[in-house]
């Protein structure tokens, strides 16, 4: 795959994005709302296909975001998938970890950190915070105090 | 019916604090007989919370705070910190300090892999390869000591570049031990590609499968030993590593063996790395001028001993970064045990569970929990056990244990 046909891949799915942004040489981000990340994810993995690196979980006050790291090895390329959760009271968005099972753990530890919760996950305990940990608390949310 | 059955199903509690490497995991092995059904792992009994600490550091410290993630990754976590700064603020370190990285980052892998092999042949018995391992790893230490100041926690990488140089006169010693240490490595290398018992032990064992691999998205030595082509070093250049002239080693196996055959093939690599870099060092400043960093974000990635590093960090225009992700290659590494440990023999996970080199820890007490009968076992038992699988091996294969009188010269 070349970076043209990795383009034109990505332009497929433009329907389900709200922008394309390409920040430098070998980075492109990918918008999205919170309902397409599931499909978009799919297509990302199993159709273009790239590998999954990681996600990571923000919280950026007005919203939720999750990014939905993806590297394209035969080019070097990182293809990130930013999706924004609008919802603060009660977060919530597709897992991806039923067909993508590398993604398990970092799901089980955005809800620890954040507190989303991840529609279909198929294990949702604890990862990272102690049992004793009080529920509730969402140590990377904002209000926390550092 | 079944939630009884469910009940009197034997659990091997591997974890939580092992011996050797100096971590905390805790792994639940389902078993029935000898045979694995099923696995669970429990981390972060240690959690230290660096993507919150990383918020309230400044930008140049956080290299310090991400060199302390792991003792033996400390060259590559903040180089893989500071690519992504380096990113946002579009900034260019000179040729010196690349090179400089690039030989850092390889003594660090040589380090690494040398002690896991070490490591690797304790857990089964070869405590000849164990020693002689650790030996071979000290002057590489000894190196890294000469020229940043530490054995361990470098602290050399700094954004713009590096933080200590390498010396004129140091250049002839790193060359000489690369000469020595790459004589030793053949020596070894042959041997445990030679060595019938190995084959036995090692091959057909513990088999992460390529499409299992892609699912559980792994990387590095783990990902390269199951016929996954890949390597951040070659396929997102970064440092000096575009202008050296090595292979990346990838074969299809995907057992324990396959994962030996890489490592050390991967350190003579390594080997050929360093000397070609020492030689080719460029004159010049280690450091390029760093202002403001701006509003925006990067991701920064290097390869690892064990696999690919991955730093997201977004900045708002101040001086801290408002989000920092950093990810071990463990963190994906470790989940992929539920594809290769099920449906191994006991006396085979201690090997395929090391077999990924996890920044990991578990085996000290080992609890058999089998209905009403209560065995607690410690960890000598689990050496044991595959230890013993080693010496079945060898007698079957007619072979006897080197007595001292055979090595009486006549």
């Amino acid at each position: 795959m070349d970076d043209k046909e990795l383009k034109s891949k990505l332009e497929k799915i433009k329907d389900k994005l709200t922008k394309i942004e390409q920040t430098s040489e070998k980075r492109i981000f990918l918008y999205c709302e919170s309902e397409n990340s599931h499909s978009v994810n799919k297509y990302l993995f199993e159709e273009v296909p790239l590998r999954f690196v990681i996600a990571t979980g923000i919280d950026s006050t007005s919203c939720f975001e999750i990014l939905y790291h993806y590297s394209c090895d035969e080019i070097g390329w990182i293809v990130t998938l930013k999706t924004f959760i609008r919802e603060r009271e009660k977060p919530t968005i597709d897992s991806i970890a039923p067909f993508l099972p590398g993604a398990e753990w970092i799901e089980r530890e955005i809800h620890d950190e954040l507190g989303i919760e991840f529609k279909g996950h198929p294990d949702m305990r604890r990862l990272i915070l102690a049992d004793d940990w009080p529920e509730g608390v969402y140590p990377l949310r904002k209000e926390v105090p550092k | 019916m079944t939630k009884k059955i469910n009940l009197h199903k034997p659990v091997l509690a591997v974890g939580p604090f092992h011996p050797l490497q100096e971590e905390m995991e805790y792994f639940q092995l389902t078993v029935d007989g000898e045979i694995v059904t099923d696995i669970d792992v429990r981390i972060s009994y240690n959690h230290r919370g660096m993507e919150g600490i990383s918020e309230t550091l400044q930008f140049d410290q956080v290299p310090y705070l991400v060199s302390r993630i792991c003792g033996i990754c400390s060259a590559s976590h903040p180089l893989a910190y500071v690519q992504a700064v380096e990113e946002i603020c579009g900034v260019k370190p000179p040729e010196r300090a690349l090179y400089v990285r690039t030989i850092i980052n390889e003594l660090e892998r040589l380090h690494s892999h040398i002690l896991w092999a070490g490591l690797a042949g304790h857990f089964i018995g070869y405590d000849t390869v164990f020693m002689w391992s650790w030996k071979y790893r000290e002057p590489v230490l000894d190196l890294l000591e000469e020229i940043t100041g530490n054995r361990n926690n470098y602290g050399n990488v700094k954004v713009g570049g590096c933080r200590e140089d390498i010396q004129e006169e140091l250049k002839p010693k790193i060359l000489d031990e690369m000469d020595k240490l790459e004589k030793k490595i053949e020596m070894l290398t042959k041997a445990v590609l030679d060595d019938p018992i190995l084959h036995m032990r090692l091959k057909g064992v513990g088999i992460l499968s390529k499409e299992d691999g892609i699912r559980y998205a792994i990387a590095g030595p783990t990902a390269r030993a199951s016929g996954i082509d890949i390597d951040i070093r070659r396929d997102d250049p970064y440092a000096a590593y575009g202008e050296l002239d090595w292979k990346v080693i990838s074969v299809p196996e995907g057992d324990v063996f396959a994962k030996v055959v890489v490592r050390l093939l991967e350190v003579l690599e390594s080997i050929k790395m360093i000397r070609q870099a020492v030689k080719k060092l460029p004159k010049g400043p280690i450091t390029a001028e760093v202002k403001e960093i701006p509003p925006g974000e990067g991701c920064g990635r290097a390869e690892a001993p064990r696999g690919e590093t991955f730093h997201y960090v977004r900045s708002d225009g101040g001086n801290r970064p408002v989000r920092h992700k950093m990810r071990a290659p463990s963190y994906v590494n470790v989940p992929s045990f539920k594809a290769s440990c099920i449906g191994e023999h006991i006396a085979d996970v201690t090997i395929t569970l090391a077999a990924v080199d996890p920044c990991y820890s578990c085996t000290e007490r080992l609890a058999v929990v089998d209905g009403h009968k209560n065995i607690i076992h410690n960890y000598e038992a689990l050496l044991k056990m595959s230890r013993g699988k080693t010496a079945r091996l060898k007698k079957e294969l007619g072979l006897r244990e080197l007595k001292m009188e055979d090595l009486r010269l006549e």
